[in-house]
């Protein structure tokens, strides 16, 4: 879309002397405009310095608060460290409090993120493929079906899912979150956009004229040209999943099952239970936790998913 | 069903070249279900039928005496007459009008500053302001919780340290502001990595030909950047108003630090699981369900017709 729009620059009344080229090159680089424009401005990195601080601020207060006690965190200013350093004991206390439970819940949100977001990305390249590549019957159909769901609210799926599951007998078990997480529109809807983009149909001509089966065709010369795709959409289904809160609150009533993001808001909320132990230091450090893996993919596969977005969004 | 698809298929036949579109014809086949196949199968199971469920459920009632009972759409109007139910629309209908709004422009301020090629550290400004994104809805609400907090929160500090009494941000009247804020944050740096994303795409000689013509950097974020993303605007803006209206986690977790100012019935998806999951209501459930399902697609449809009319 974008690329249509910018084929018209005329009627914003800029531009008109050029011809432009619009069929941009595949799979662009992105475009270093500071060799050209290299004034940089201070004011402008000031005031953007305002919304960077806004970002991080609240993670760096996580930071600092994971390495106090629980009276620490009563006691002390909260955006700077405590007198007594507890964070290796709050990292102990948290693995082991209340038999290990912690422990459990990251394993459970490892194997909800690598069956849940593992199979929605396996779908997902499958199936933009196809939408890419293939003309099939039913294509548009499929398409406009995928598309239209993606406006519908989670909870108008909440409550029959639930009572569909519960008839299948697939609550209060780890299918009843895995399986709606394999569903990712946003993911079908990238790969599609990027496979039309990185695959050329040559490259598929040649390996059937060659003999290739579609699935060879497919395994063998389509999938290495679709990495970075597929490391985007496995980054976002990654988030989705080990972020998912609403379909296992409802799904699940055995703790033992819980992923990270139930079992910390179950510590949360025992503070204000009855006889509940207040452990808002375990809860501060279990986030602390909870987040790291994350922010270390994202920081790690930048190159992949940057390049995997810029390429998706010429078709926006 | 099909509202966004003209945006979406629009660029299908944009970006296929013509050649590559008939040769592709030529191979119309049933070989592209073998791998659009088992995508689709889950689809049904975990969309399509607990939509044709939750319609079905809509018109039964379930009652003490007789059981399930066919009842039409009574559910629907008991809904319409619902003044809970129009409280929590008026409410997240209020965060949408004044959230969104305020979200999307950080998020493309701050993608028209890293594309201008003028900051000093880009990467860095760019991966930092992502990272809340990866942060969970729980963790990210449970710190903003507990920074709220008057006790060992920032807002109890700051109290302290200036004897100050500011109220706090968990009171009634400011909460729904305090979870505004937690939704900004959460979501400025995703926003902003569409715009961005966008942005680099544009083709440089756009850039030339405004220089050749004199416009300056205010000029041509408005007759070239702008215009160019506007597609980027308009899902972006979509995919904030399905946000907006399915707002839950953030009230459903702040629940726990401030039972008093948040109701069972905060937000149309809350109800409707308190509905569902306290109350045993399921029919009830879905048909609010259904109702806010329909509200969302009719609005998102209208911000894309919009965002679409402005581009011809």
């Amino acid at each position: 879309m974008s690329v249509q729009t910018a084929a018209r620059p005329g009627s914003a009344g800029v531009g008109t002397s050029s011809p432009l080229k619009l069929r941009t090159p595949r799979l662009r680089s992105p475009r270093t405009t500071g060799t050209r424009r290299s004034r940089r401005s201070l004011v402008l990195t000031l005031l953007m310095g305002i919304v960077l601080l806004y970002s991080l601020a609240p993670l760096f207060w996580l930071l600092v608060n994971a390495t106090k006690t629980q009276d620490g965190l009563l006691n002390s200013f909260g955006l700077w460290f405590d007198g007594d350093f507890a964070l290796w004991d709050n990292i102990a206390r948290t693995a082991t409090y209340d038999g290990g439970i912690f422990l459990r819940w990251f394993a459970n949100t490892v194997l909800y993120v690598v069956l849940g977001a593992g199979g929605a990305t396996f779908l997902a390249v499958l199936g933009g493929y196809a939408l890419a590549k293939f003309d099939f019957p039913g294509r548009k159909a499929v398409f406009a079906v995928v598309i239209g769901a993606v406006a519908i609210p989670g909870t108008a799926l909440a409550v029959p899912t639930f009572l569909m599951f519960s008839q299948m007998g697939l609550t209060n078990t780890p299918w009843a979150v895995i399986i709606p997480s394999l569903i990712s529109p946003f993911g079908l809807y990238l790969m599609w956009t990027f496979a039309t983009e990185a695959i050329p149909t040559e490259i598929m001509e040649s390996a059937r004229i060659d003999g290739a089966s579609e699935a060879r065709t497919f395994f063998q010369v389509c999938l290495p040209l679709l990495t970075p795709g597929i490391v985007t959409v496995l980054l976002f289904t990654m988030v989705a999943t080990w972020n998912n809160y609403f379909l296992p609150l409802i799904m699940l009533k055995n703790p033992d099952w819980y992923p990270l993001t139930l079992g910390l808001n179950a510590w949360n909320a025992q503070a204000g239970t009855a006889g509940g132990e207040a452990i808002f230091n375990l809860v501060i450090t279990g986030s602390l936790l909870t987040i790291l893996p994350l922010i270390a993919a994202f920081l790690l596969l930048q190159r992949y998913w940057q390049s995997g977005l810029s390429a998706g969004s010429v078709k926006e | 069903m099909t509202m966004t698809s003209p945006q979406v298929a629009a660029p299908a036949g944009a970006a296929a070249p013509a050649a590559r579109t008939s040769r592709r014809a030529s191979r119309r086949s049933w070989a592209g279900w073998w791998f659009i196949g088992p995508f689709m199968a889950v689809f049904a199971l975990v969309f399509l039928a607990p939509i044709a469920y939750s319609i079905y459920l809509s018109v039964f009632r379930n009652q003490l005496i007789g059981g399930t009972a066919f009842v039409g759409l009574d559910n629907y109007a008991r809904a319409l007459g619902d003044s809970q139910f129009w409280s929590a629309l008026g409410r997240v209908s209020l965060f949408l009008a004044v959230q969104v709004p305020v979200m999307l422009t950080i998020a493309l301020v701050v993608a028209l500053a890293l594309d201008s090629g003028r900051l000093y550290g880009k990467s860095f400004f760019r991966i930092s302001i992502f990272l809340p994104y990866a942060v969970p809805a729980v963790v990210a609400t449970l710190m903003w919780g507990f920074m709220y907090g008057t006790r060992f929160g920032l807002v109890g500090n700051i109290n302290q340290a200036f004897g100050l009494n500011l109220p706090s941000p968990l009171s009634s009247e400011l909460v729904l502001a305090s979870i505004g804020n937690i939704v900004t944050w959460e979501f400025i740096g995703y926003n902003m990595l569409i715009f961005y994303s966008a942005l680099t795409v544009i083709p440089k000689s756009l850039y030339e030909a405004a220089e050749i013509d004199g416009a300056g950097q205010l000029r041509v974020i408005a007759a070239i950047k702008l215009p160019a993303i506007r597609g980027a605007i308009v899902v972006a803006s979509i995919f904030s108003v399905i946000g907006s209206f399915q707002l839950f986690n953030e009230p459903s977790i702040l629940k726990s630090l401030s039972p008093n100012t948040i109701s069972t019935y905060f937000t149309p998806n809350l109800y409707a699981f308190s509905l569902s999951f306290s109350g045993q209501q399921y029919n009830y459930s879905a048909t609010v369900a259904i109702i806010m399902g329909l509200i969302t697609m009719a609005i998102a449809y209208a911000v894309q017709v919009r965002g679409m009319r402005k581009e011809l």
